[in-house]
């Protein structure tokens, strides 16, 4: 589905990203933990196409094609999304508008009809039960006034209704009550496909109770440098991260 | 501006004056002669006027618009297109239409209004009851506020007079529709809306005009009686080559609440005062969308008084000027010393679509009170790009992400109307002022 080669980057000349390998085939799940500061959603934005960044090496390959070569619209259309780890509110959209617009715009390009108004709010009420949201919700300005939490929730909600192939989620648990967790991560394993795959950039063991992940992967300085079973991660809840500097330096 | 050049108005004045309603009524032939005085001596207001420093009013003076005089009744016979006047009225509201300056009874729909309520064009109005008028005439605004409103007193040829009595609720808005259909015409109007004690009223201003260059001159008094609710609209959509000078001066009694949502889009030159006197625990709110293209120049004035304690104001300004556009915003807020436990909150947003287009901001608080609360934040910028990626994360292209937030930005102040007529029509002209490829309307 994913592979990454060798990716370097770098934001105001500085190098954020230094040489990052990563393989994800359909229907894993990764995690990616790792300290503040240390490039995990530098590498989340490069993979939706976020401006700003210079992609100084390497190559990313997303089910055949040339991901960097796509305009971010297009990498979301073919099935790549990011719930982003700060949503933006965006006041005067509601939020039915966007998925509307959103959903529409896929369907355009895979050479679908746009979807029917009823079957639309059959399908958008569905996924507002199962994230245990407010129907109000739908009728409010994108995540404008919204708590943290709240816009966690619309970003899988999202995710729900516009069914992506590959799911970047951007520190997704973090500012979630465990009660939120639940609905949040019940959310995410639904989506679980054979033929859908998952990033999850976490700083939390906590979530992966919830979703447990085929790799782990720790991200530190730019690098990748140990991956693992879900085990790593409880390993790193214990000992932290500062083990993994000792044993690369040895 | 100079003397000199204000004569070219003035020297026209005494053929033009016996046409003026009101030569029998003395008051008013006293306050003209002032005006006219006032605006002889000074002219159109000039930059070096602290409150116009932005807004160059020359053109008026070199155009030399005329009045329109010798008034036929009847529209068929004066080329006015009945259908084109009918698309600007509001089929929900009671409508007063003034044409070229002169109120036309003809084409204003007035079934079913309440005989408690006063509404009729101001020429009327002062023949059959000019000592009413005096109590009103001249009382929110003076002509020495600035000398529009000194020339707008001496030249005004007609205007409308709404009265809501005490205790009444209007069922339906009215509409107090301004439209010029002459080109080189001035239209000079003066309108009065008085909403008595516990009343409540919706009111639409509308301007409008067939599509010449042309002068609208209006200036509006509106007095909100004691714990009484006026919410005012003015829609000003005058055609690209029009002038337009609009002023709301407002006197707010105790418990008084007035609303006003101010949608600037036409005209070539456009100014707008917005004033408001509040009294003890009056509430103000102040709404305001300019919106320019091409080389438009759109002036909002507004001025808070905060007379008495326990007011309270809220002002939101928003601005989209896109080409050679030019926005102007004056925010003045002024808390007196006996304005104490004053509440006031203001902020101006623009919006700048191209590099060429301009907007100055201006927020004024003078406080002489020391226990109130008053904030005020102005804001200048393009569109936010966290926002335009975060759509296009969304599978939006970015060229409809950009006019999303565009609209976005301008839909804000456009949701906050309750008349879903007039929504409708204010939305269309946001709608055709701005790219719309990738909006669908019919969801919104
Ligand atoms: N636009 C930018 N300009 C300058 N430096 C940047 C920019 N964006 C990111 N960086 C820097 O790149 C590094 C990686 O940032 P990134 O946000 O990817 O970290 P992160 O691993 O997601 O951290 P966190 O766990 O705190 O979310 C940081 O040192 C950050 O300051
Ligand atoms: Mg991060």
């Amino acid at each position: 589905m994913l592979s990454i080669k060798n990716l370097t980057v770098n934001v105001n000349d500085k190098q954020i990203l230094k040489g990052i390998n990563l393989e994800i085939k359909a229907g894993e799940i990764h995690a990616i933990m790792g300290p503040n500061g240390s490039g995990k959603s530098t590498l989340a934005h490069i993979l939706s196409g976020k401006a700003g960044y210079d992609v100084t090496g390497g190559a990313v390959t997303y089910q055949g094609k040339d991901l960097l070569d796509m305009a971010p619209e297009i990498r979301a259309r073919e099935g790549v999304f990011l719930a982003f780890q700060y949503p933006v509110e965006i006041p005067g959209v509601s939020n039915i508008y966007l998925l509307k617009a959103a959903l529409n715009s896929i369907l355009k390009y895979h050479g679908q009809p746009e979807v029917d108004a009823m079957d639309f709010l059959t399908l958008v009420k569905e996924k507002v039960r199962l994230l245990e949201m407010d129907e109000k919700f739908l009728y409010r300005a994108v995540n404008e006034g919204f708590s943290g939490g709240e816009k966690k929730r619309n970003e899988i909600l999202q995710m729900a209704i516009l069914e992506p192939k590959l799911c970047i989620l951007d520190e997704t648990d973090s500012g979630l009550d465990i009660d939120a967790l639940k609905i949040v991560a019940q959310g995410v394993n639904s989506l679980r496909s054979p033929d859908r795959s998952f990033v999850m950039v976490t700083h939390y063991q906590r979530l992966l109770d919830y979703i447990k992940p085929d790799f782990v992967h720790v991200l530190a300085n730019g690098q990748i440098v140990k991956s693992g079973g879900a085990e790593l991660a409880l390993e790193l809840e214990e000992k932290g991260y500062s083990w993994l500097d000792e044993q690369a330096a040895a | 501006m100079n003397a000199a050049t204000a004569s070219r108005y003035t020297a026209e004045y005494q053929t033009i004056a016996p046409a003026l309603p009101g030569q029998t009524v003395p008051w008013l032939k006293r306050l003209r002669l002032e005006a006219l005085e006032k605006f002889s001596a000074h002219g159109f207001p000039s930059l070096r006027e602290e409150e116009w420093r932005y807004t160059n009013v020359s053109a008026i003076e070199k155009k030399l618009f005329s009045p329109v005089l010798g008034f036929v009744p009847h529209p068929k016979l004066r080329t006015v297109n009945t259908e084109w006047v009918k698309s600007h009225q509001l089929e929900d509201a009671w409508s007063m239409v003034l044409i070229d300056g002169h109120f036309s009874a003809e084409l204003s729909v007035l079934d079913g209004l309440p005989e408690t309520v006063s509404l009729m064009g101001m020429a009327d109005a002062l023949a059959k009851q000019p000592d009413q008028l005096e109590n009103y005439l001249g009382q929110a605004v003076s002509h020495s506020e600035h000398s529009f409103i000194a020339f707008n007193t001496a030249w005004f040829t007609d205007g409308l007079f709404l009265h809501v009595p005490a205790g009444q609720v209007l069922s339906k808005p009215v509409q107090l529709l301004h439209v010029v259909t002459q080109a080189d015409a001035m239209a000079t109007t003066r309108t009065i809306i008085v909403v008595g004690e516990m009343a409540e009223a919706n009111v639409i201003e509308t301007f409008a005009g067939v599509d010449n260059s042309y002068l609208t001159a209006a200036v509006t008094e509106v007095f909100v009686g004691q714990n009484a609710n006026l919410t005012l609209y003015k829609m000003q959509n005058e055609p690209e080559k029009a002038y337009h000078f609009g002023g709301t001066y407002v006197k707010q009694a105790k418990d008084a609440r007035f609303t006003h949502h101010n949608f600037a889009f036409g005209g070539l030159l456009a100014r707008s005062d917005i004033h408001t006197d509040l009294g003890h625990a009056s509430e103000c709110e102040l709404n305001g969308l300019y919106l320019g293209v091409k080389r438009q120049h759109i002036d909002n004035h507004t001025r808070i008084n905060h007379l008495k304690p326990h007011a309270i104001s809220r002002e939101i300004y928003k601005g989209v000027l896109d080409d050679r556009a030019r926005g102007v915003f004056q925010g003045r807020v002024i808390v007196t010393e006996d304005a104490q436990k004053t509440d006031s909150q203001m902020s101006n947003r623009n919006l700048l679509l191209s590099n060429d287009a301009e907007a100055d901001t201006k927020p004024q608080l003078e406080i002489y009170a020391d226990d109130v609360k008053c904030g005020h934040g102005v804001t200048v910028g393009q569109l936010d790009e966290k926002s335009v990626f975060y759509l296009q994360s969304r599978s939006i292209d970015e060229e409809t992400a950009r006019n999303m937030l565009t609209f976005a930005f301008a839909n804000e102040m456009v949701d906050k109307i309750s008349i879903k007529s007039l929504h409708d029509k204010v939305l269309e002209q946001v709608l055709v002022r701005f790219p719309q490829e990738g909006i669908e309307k019919s969801w919104l």
